[in-house]
């Protein structure tokens, strides 16, 4: 459970609504708000970033934590479907930049102004986010890159 | 009749002088200051090839860590003439420990095509033997035998070392009878 | 040809960019570092990982919860019991399922036990990479292999396997410890604390080990926090947060222990709290084992069907502190008895991405020394 005071200080300047875990914010504020969570109120600490699948919406969380207050919060920040491009905070938190591009890989949702927007778990080449519902787990692992071997039959 | 090349686990090992090139030899003539033996090439090579198989350093997952517990102190390989080698130039087994993915197995190929001929596999574990429990993902090469030809496979996952240890015996007993699946 | 002194021009031939891995000795696992080199400097090293994705998280979305615990284990392969202890705590939270006194300090038992083991993998590989495997390295790698062996016996003969115990079950634990097996417990963790200043002394007292380590890949604290590195590889750099102190769960509120830590920030340091973890770790499993309360290790109704178990909507968050740091699962759960999204925060991904930062500027062969003071497990960067 987040601590209330900065959930109170996030929706006053931010316009941010609580969630069950921090808060989300709307798209437009988020850059502020991460600056402020890790000048103005010492959230300096970043824990996590993850993508999540709603009906119409993308929501991508990132976890950051104070340790003064040894407090954890879940910010969340939802992008449409159809546009699925958010602000990158790889410049606020160094960390953000491989979970970020973690999220694009799995789920697709593109961050304006990433050092290096690359996939990262998955080949550079391949054509799918695997986490999306969509996404069939056992889509055929025959895909093979350009630069595979193919054995020969006897060798 | 059992092979005297082969430990039996709980006895000591005692070999009497000379009796490996016996095993293998068609026949032997000992006088006072050594002996002559006749056999065919081929068992001295296999016997030779058997005897001090290199494989290739290439654990990818939690099969490695068994690996390289089987190489340590315990179980101790080099005791069969086993030594890591971290290059595919200088090995001729590739032990296969972990799970195959899709970004991995161009790269199992080229080393297995870097090895020299004649190169054995060994693919430990279950999930390079199948893919394991993660056979149906996206990511993952349902058992390794789909990029490289194999010879033996240990199942287990882990393996313990002692199951590893019967499966490099098997490749062994699979040497000397001159069989292998690469070309 | 005739007198006056010869020139010696010195080219520049411009960057080199040296792959290395995802097949190498020293990469403890299939990590490939592209490393662009100007001589002998690095300037700067690109981390590729995937290598081993085998989609744990899409595979978490297919299984039910009483079906998930052992899957999770194979991910920080070397120590599996934190992996699901981070998940069966977090389901716990989720589902409000009580968990009976006992088991929750059987998990911890388990879990410092393996922490002992895992640092000793790190120390025995940190030789191997440091030393050369012909160059002396292989004798600290078989002196922690011999004493790892005695406890992956201990643990055999609890819970029947070497490393991937399947200890955790939602609600408890499988096996329980009998007074026997506290006993052997005590001897080993003895046996295993006299061993500790014999491998001090061939790591951090030998002269080779100190030039290689000391004031190589340091890592400050803004760094740290920014990437948000965990576990011995923060607490090296001064921060002290350890999860099973900031955010007690198991048995961990009520054990004293030590956090330790240490201010340089170089591999020397993080070698150092991670040498002092083990002896923590000794005396925290002779704490728990001499306090164990009685009782059952799980109460929770035999199921007749695992794959029923539902949980309530809503999402969760649990950590634990594994031997790497922070490893938490953070389930959303629709209601239904699958997880609709997991996510597995994995302390080696954070760890890893420092690499970037840490080293340019270093000379190739303090690569490898930062790369195995991090400690990364790459199961557990690529899920």
């Amino acid at each position: 459970m987040p601590a209330p005071e900065i959930v109170q200080a996030l929706a006053t300047r931010f316009s941010a609504t609580p969630t069950s875990l921090g808060v989300e914010l709307p798209a437009a504020s988020m850059l502020d708000a991460f600056r402020a969570l890790r000048d103005v109120y010492g959230y300096r600490y970043y824990v996590q970033g993850t993508g999540l699948e709603r009906e119409t919406t993308y929501e991508v969380v990132h976890a950051v934590r104070s340790l003064d207050v040894n407090d954890t919060l879940f910010v969340t920040v939802a992008v449409p479907k159809q546009a699925p491009e958010v602000d990158s905070i790889a410049f606020i938190y160094a960390g953000a930049e491989w979970q970020e591009r973690e999220i694009w890989d799995l789920f697709g949702v593109s961050f304006k102004g990433h050092p290096d927007p690359r996939r990262i778990l998955m080949p550079d080449e391949y054509p799918g986010h695997p986490l999306r519902k969509s996404f069939a787990m056992d889509t055929p692992w025959g895909y093979r890159p350009a630069t595979a071997v193919v054995p020969e039959p006897g060798s | 009749m059992a092979d005297p090349l082969l430990p039996v686990v709980g006895q000591p090992q005692v070999n009497e002088p000379g009796t490996a090139l016996e095993s293998i030899a068609e026949e032997v003539v000992r006088f006072p200051g050594g002996g002559l033996a006749m056999l065919r090439s081929d068992a001295l090579f296999h016997w030779a090839q058997k005897s001090s198989m290199w494989p290739l350093t290439f654990g990818l997952a939690c099969c490695a860590i068994e690996m390289m517990a089987t190489a340590a102190g315990r179980f101790d390989l080099d005791r069969f003439g086993i030594f890591m080698r971290p290059t595919p130039r200088q090995s001729d087994v590739m032990i296969i420990a972990g799970t195959v993915t899709i970004k991995m197995a161009p790269r199992i190929r080229t080393l297995y095509d870097q090895m020299a001929h004649p190169k054995w596999v060994i693919s430990m574990g279950s999930c390079a033997n199948s893919g394991d429990h993660y056979r149906n993902v996206y990511s993952v090469v349902p058992g390794v035998d789909h990029v490289i030809p194999v010879d033996i496979y240990v199942a287990g996952c882990p393996p313990t070392p002692e199951a590893l240890l019967e499966g490099i015996f098997a490749l062994q007993r699979k040497i000397m009878e001159g069989d292998r699946a690469g070309a | 040809m005739s007198g006056g002194p010869i020139e010696i021009v010195e080219r520049e031939f411009g960057d080199l960019a040296l792959n290395m891995g995802p097949q190498h000795p020293s990469t403890h696992g299939v990590l490939r570092l592209v490393l662009h080199l100007s001589g002998e400097t690095v300037i700067k090293a690109v981390p590729v990982i995937g290598y081993l994705h085998r989609g744990v998280e899409k595979l978490s979305e297919h299984l039910a919860y009483d079906q998930l615990a052992p899957v999770y284990e194979r991910d920080d392969y070397l120590a599996p019991t934190a992996n699901s202890n981070a998940y069966v705590l977090a389901v716990e939270r989720l589902g409000a399922i009580a968990v009976p006194k006992r088991a929750q300090w059987l998990r911890a038992f388990v879990s410092e036990w393996q922490r002992v083991s895992s640092h000793l993998v790190w120390l025995g590989t940190l030789g191997l990479d440091l030393g050369g495997a012909l160059g002396g390295g292989t004798t600290l790698y078989m002196y922690c292999f011999r004493e790892r062996e005695k406890i992956l016996d201990f643990l055999e003969e609890l819970t029947g396997t070497r490393y991937h115990t399947n200890f955790n079950l939602v609600g408890g634990v499988r096996y329980d410890l009998e007074p026997a097996m506290a006993a052997k417990s005590e001897a080993l963790a003895a046996g295993i604390e006299a061993a500790l200043p014999e491998l001090w002394s061939m790591s951090g007292g030998n002269p080779i080990f100190q030039e290689r380590t000391r004031g190589v890949g340091v890592i400050s604290k803004d760094l740290a926090l920014g990437v948000g590195i965990t576990g011995p590889t923060l607490r090296g750099s001064g921060i002290a947060y350890d999860v099973r102190r900031s955010a007690p769960y198991d048995a961990y509120g009520e054990l004293e222990f030590a956090v330790v830590t240490r201010t340089a920030g170089d591999a020397e340091a993080r070698f150092q709290v991670r040498m002092d973890e083990i002896a923590v770790s000794l005396k925290l499993v002779t704490q728990i084992a001499a306090g164990l309360p009685p009782g059952p290790v799980f109460t929770r109704k035999p199921l007749k069907n695992p794959k029923t178990t539902k949980l309530p909507k809503g999402e969760v968050y649990a950590a634990v502190e594994s031997p790497r740091g922070e490893l938490g699962f953070h389930i959303v759960s629709d209601g239904t008895a699958k997880p609709y999204r997991l996510k597995i925060n994995a302390p080696s991904f954070k760890n890893l991405q420092v690499v970037q930062h840490v080293l340019p500027g270093g000379l190739v062969a303090d690569v490898v020394a930062i790369l195995g003071s991090l400690d990364p497990v790459l199961g557990d960067v690529d899920r």
